[in-house]
């Protein structure tokens, strides 16, 4: 019996269907879930990424900003602030936006806050930072 | 003569106002429409967030500063989300006065309230009447984002942690604290009816969710043994203004179809109006022409008998 996996964002849901494996980052560590997990309710870890893995072997990698993770026994929701998946960042774009949030003040804590933004970004799209 | 060219300009007047009237009502019904997916497009969302936190709730202490009643409440803040462009009838108008009504309310408690306003046409209310207004925003009204959302939550959200300091100052951290926050906002009942409602926000209520949406889940969640990661209180603290926020979000999402709908409606009298108003001064163009031809056939007729009568004279 396969995951049903749904990926919501607050503006709309992105993404579901059903997948083997789901591996995700909580503040805790890494954990991965396999169909019938018991249910848990988790906050994952600023800037971690979330792999689903779908039955044709298909691997997702998501960037779920500011997110929590709900597995029940309905399946396993990811919900973020923002979320993107892997190979539609403009590494490019993500690249500049680290520069420019290093580039700022120390204490700016929104800065702070785009610059792990953009280094989560960078990870996920399989670059080097 | 003069009249009627003076009735023809306003004719034509009043057709170029309709002509706008009757394409903003057009684009007023286009937006409420995709303000209505948005609304659908954010239910997924706040139907697992609601979830996650009432399982949450089972587990949990519920001793989280923002689902405790404080003690003696001195200070609520009022959100209130208006529209940022007029010609939408009494939309803000109405949002203001169940603002008023509730702060009447909070005062006769004892709550000395503090403004928030969302909103140009809000902010412009409050102003002209020289209140004073703890924070404004203004630019989204009638498409607001989820990042909007975060920004209204985060401000009232740090302002009832600051909590309520002695006296009337904005005490030693520098932000004038509350102890609950009110949401006023329209509910959009239909295209023909929306309605200021006044909701508070927090200290929070959680809404249980509806499990019965397939009765076979329902059975196995009645003893649900969660797994929390990080532990619950962790957990709670990083959820609640989630969920606050996706509450302002809903709330901005419902008041943007609002305003179109209530924009569309006071268009669409506007048309009519026009339509009307069209419809009288054509029949007064047409009678003020036709007394205007009588009295030019009675005036040949007049002139032809003077002459016939001053030739038989002869």
């Amino acid at each position: 019996m396969p995951l049903n996996v749904e990926l919501v964002a607050v503006e709309r849901q992105i993404w579901s269907g059903e997948a083997d494996l789901v591996i995700a980052r909580t503040t805790e560590g890494e954990l991965g879930i396999l169909p019938g997990h018991i249910p848990l309710l988790g906050q994952l870890a600023e800037g971690g990424t979330v792999r689903i893995r779908q039955e044709s072997g298909e691997e997702l990698v998501v960037v779920a900003h500011g997110g929590f993770l709900s597995v029940t026994d309905r399946g396993v929701s990811i919900l973020a602030d923002v979320a993107e998946f892997a190979d539609e960042i403009d590494v490019a774009r993500a690249r500049r936006a680290l520069e420019e949030a290093r580039g700022a003040d120390e204490n700016d804590e929104d800065a702070i806050a785009a610059a792990r933004r953009a280094e989560s970004r960078l990870l996920a799209a399989g670059e080097t930072v | 003569m003069a009249q009627i060219r003076e009735i023809r300009r306003r004719i034509s007047s009043v057709t170029s106002t309709k002509k706008i009237t009757r394409a903003m009502e057009l684009i007023a019904t286009t937006r409420i429409a995709k303000a209505q997916q948005r609304v659908q497009a954010a239910q997924p969302y706040a139907r697992e967030i609601t979830r996650a936190l009432s399982s949450l709730a089972a587990s949990a202490s519920l001793d989280h500063p923002l689902l405790v009643e404080r003690e003696n409440p001195q200070r609520a803040a009022v959100l209130i989300v208006t529209s940022d462009r007029g010609l939408a009838g009494g939309y803000t108008s109405n949002a203001v006065r169940a603002a008023e009504e509730l702060q009447s309310l909070l005062r006769s408690e004892g709550k000395e309230p503090l403004l928030y306003v969302i909103g140009r046409k809000g902010i412009g209310y409050y102003s002209f009447r020289r209140r004073a207004v703890a924070h404004t925003w203004s630019g989204f009204s009638e498409q607001p984002t989820a990042g909007d959302a975060r920004d209204v939550a985060a401000t009232l959200i740090r302002a009832f942690n600051a909590g309520v300091d002695e006296g009337d100052d904005s005490g030693s951290d520098g932000i004038l604290g509350v102890d609950e926050i009110h949401l006023v906002h329209t509910r959009f009942v239909s295209m023909l009816a929306q309605e200021p409602t006044a909701n508070r926000i927090a200290p929070l209520v959680v809404e249980e969710v509806d499990f019965a949406e397939d009765e076979s889940s329902k059975v196995s969640e009645q003893q649900p043994s969660y797994e929390f990661e990080p532990d619950p209180e962790t957990l709670l603290d990083a959820l609640l203004p989630t969920y606050v926020t996706s509450r302002i979000y809903a709330a901005l999402l419902e008041s943007a179809a609002s305003e179109s709908a209530a924009r569309r409606r006071a268009m669409k009298a506007a048309t009519d109006n026009a339509d009307e108003l069209i419809r009288g001064l054509t029949r007064d163009v047409n009678q003020a022409r036709q007394a205007q031809i009588t009295q030019e056939i009675s005036e040949i007729v007049g002139g032809a008998d003077a002459l016939v009568s001053v030739g038989s004279d002869e």
